[in-house]
């Protein structure tokens, strides 16, 4: 198991989730699908997942790991409260696009 | 520790509520509960002690902010016994009461966490049960936006956040912010640049969750769209936990690393000075003008974090027990306000001077100690915040912040002049005891403080 992962080199790892990250960003930032965003959402929270098994694997030290279950527990409970929002204001507005929700400004 | 877990139980307490169906007794029984938490937490003064393997830590700090969020929270139940008066939402009382309870859960997590994992938890169940209150007017478009505006922006920071925690974890090998704190010391003048990015990484994060400028945007939709009670503590308690944990964060892991992110602070505090009381001079809606002066008063808190080398810990509690307090007292008068006459802008306010002079004359003291007026709280929160600002070199900032507060008392002074000089409006304006009651202690303790700050001062 910890010889999988050290088979690749650390730094790879940290340009890949910087990469994965990078893309949940420009998802978030740029499409207006409100479900796209939560999966963009999803993955820049993947992302640092990824970065924390390789950091926590390549120290020898399994606090990252147990971090991860963290992560993932609170990103469960967090979609959980977002599509439950995504899905009040559905029944409201009758579609999930972001730029309709503009009422109020400035 | 002890005010952590009896505040879960009594967020338990109240989804038991729902079961058994004493949903009427569930308020009193919860400020009880509170109130006796409130003085359970006094007795961890000057005990510091940590728990659960380094994962929780209680000091002088955490058990002081810990007090300040059990009496907002305490002010926020006695005011939501007659904001949540409808049959609809007397129906989700419990749900609603228990959620506030995880709210305050998460902000204690804030003050007194010693490791990373419960820093990020503290924020999560603070944020999470926010969006859930933030959206909680199901029916209502606005709050739905508001909801899921926080939601988004909020997941979004809570990214950047983590990324930040993964990459200090990779260069020093530990969550414990002791032991981030202990390599930052000792690699103080040769820091690893991914020490660096995660460092500022969680800056901007913070930043968001305390919504300075350039991150501040969120903020004025979402304190105008969710429920007038939920905006008073998302100003509130929110603000001070997301400060309050900021404050531990860069005091404890990167106070000798912050030359590196100096520039970035110095100018998001500039600009939410400049934004928040500059924006704020034309806005009509009163929700929207108090998350603007929000904005502000996070610039004002921000130059404490700024000038960190002499411990500004005191200041920033000072500043937080006066802008919590006023800003209390305010939102109490603005639900009765809004109730009676049915609209969010600042003209609902007409003629509340001849109308009924006490609510004018207390929300006038509300918006004197927000502008930072003497005699109030306020006026001292700012003194010492600059005091401190300016012995420890950041003159400019103190004189922009001085500059941007006398613009500040212009849009304070609009609310003012909108209660004492225009006509009145038909409306009858007559707020409940409880009301009165919340209104009249709040301001108390802004005059008290105004008055003998010195109790605070050298507190922590």
């Amino acid at each position: 198991m910890e010889n999988s992962i050290q088979s690749i080199p650390q730094n790879w790892y940290l340009i890949l989730s910087s990469f994965m990250f990078c893309i949940g960003i420009m998802g978030v930032l740029f499409r207006r699908n409100a479900i796209i965003i939560l999966m963009c959402i999803e993955l820049m929270l993947n992302a640092v997942n990824l970065l924390l098994v390789s950091f926590s694997s390549y120290a020898g030290n399994a606090e990252g790991q147990v971090f991860v279950f963290f992560i993932m527990v609170v990103a469960a409970a967090e979609v959980a409260v977002g599509l439950a929002l995504l899905v009040s204001i559905y029944r409201n507005i009758a579609s999930t696009d972001i730029n309709i929700l503009s009422k109020m400004k400035w | 520790m002890n005010t952590l877990i009896y505040t879960a139980c009594l967020g338990l307490f109240g989804l038991l509520a729902e079961i058994f169906n004493f949903r009427k007794y569930l308020i009193p029984i919860l400020v009880l509960g509170l109130a006796i938490i409130f003085s359970l937490n006094l007795q961890t003064w000057n005990h510091p002690q940590t728990h659960f393997n380094g994962m929780l830590s209680d000091s002088n700090f955490s058990t002081a902010f810990s007090g300040l969020a059990l009496f907002i929270m305490l002010v926020i139940l006695i005011l939501s016994t007659d904001f949540y008066s409808s049959t609809d939402d007397e129906k989700h009382i419990s749900d609603y009461m228990a959620i506030l309870m995880f709210t305050l859960c998460g902000a204690l997590m804030m003050f007194s966490y010693a490791n990373m994992a419960m820093l990020f938890l503290g924020i999560e169940t603070l944020s999470i049960s926010l969006y859930v209150m933030a959206g909680s007017r199901r029916f209502e478009v606005k709050s739905n936006e508001a909801g899921f505006k926080y939601f988004l922006m909020g997941s979004f920071a809570s990214a950047f956040l983590l990324f930040g925690i993964a990459l200090i974890f990779g260069v020093t090998g530990t969550f414990s912010i002791d032991g981030i704190g202990a390599y930052m010391r000792m690699h103080a003048d040769s820091l690893d640049p991914r020490f660096i990015v995660g460092m500022l990484l969680m800056v901007f994060a913070m930043l968001f969750k305390v919504s300075a400028a350039p991150f501040h945007f969120w903020s004025p939709d979402v304190y105008e769209g969710a429920p007038t009670l939920i905006t008073a503590l998302m100003s509130t308690l929110v603000k001070i936990a997301a400060f309050a944990a900021f404050y531990k964060l860069v005091s404890v892991c990167f106070v000798f690393a912050m030359g590196k992110a100096e520039l970035i602070l110095t100018f998001s505090c500039a600009a939410t000075l400049l934004i928040g009381n500059l924006v704020a001079l034309v806005q009509d809606n009163f929700k929207r003008l108090l998350a603007y002066s929000g904005i502000s008063h996070a610039g004002y808190m921000m130059l404490a974090i700024l000038s960190l080398q002499g411990s500004t810990d005191s200041a920033l509690f000072l500043y937080s027990v006066g802008y919590a307090v006023a800003s209390l007292a305010a939102f109490a008068i603005a639900i009765t306000v809004f109730k009676a006459t049915d609209t969010e802008s600042i003209s609902g306010f007409n003629g509340l001077g001849k109308k009924n002079p006490f609510l004018a004359a207390c929300l006038t003291m509300a918006m004197l100690s927000l502008a930072g007026i003497p005699p109030f709280a306020g006026f001292f929160g700012k003194y010492f915040i600059f005091s401190e600002a300016f012995r420890n070199g950041y003159e400019q900032m103190v004189f922009l912040a001085i500059i941007s507060s006398i613009i500040g008392v212009f849009y304070y002074m609009k609310v003012i002049v909108a209660m004492y000089s225009k006509p009145a409006n038909e409306f009858e304006i007559k707020p409940t005891f409880s009301y009165q009651m919340v209104i009249v202690v709040c301001l108390i303790l802004s005059l008290v403080l105004g008055l003998y700050p010195g109790v605070f001062t050298k507190l922590l």
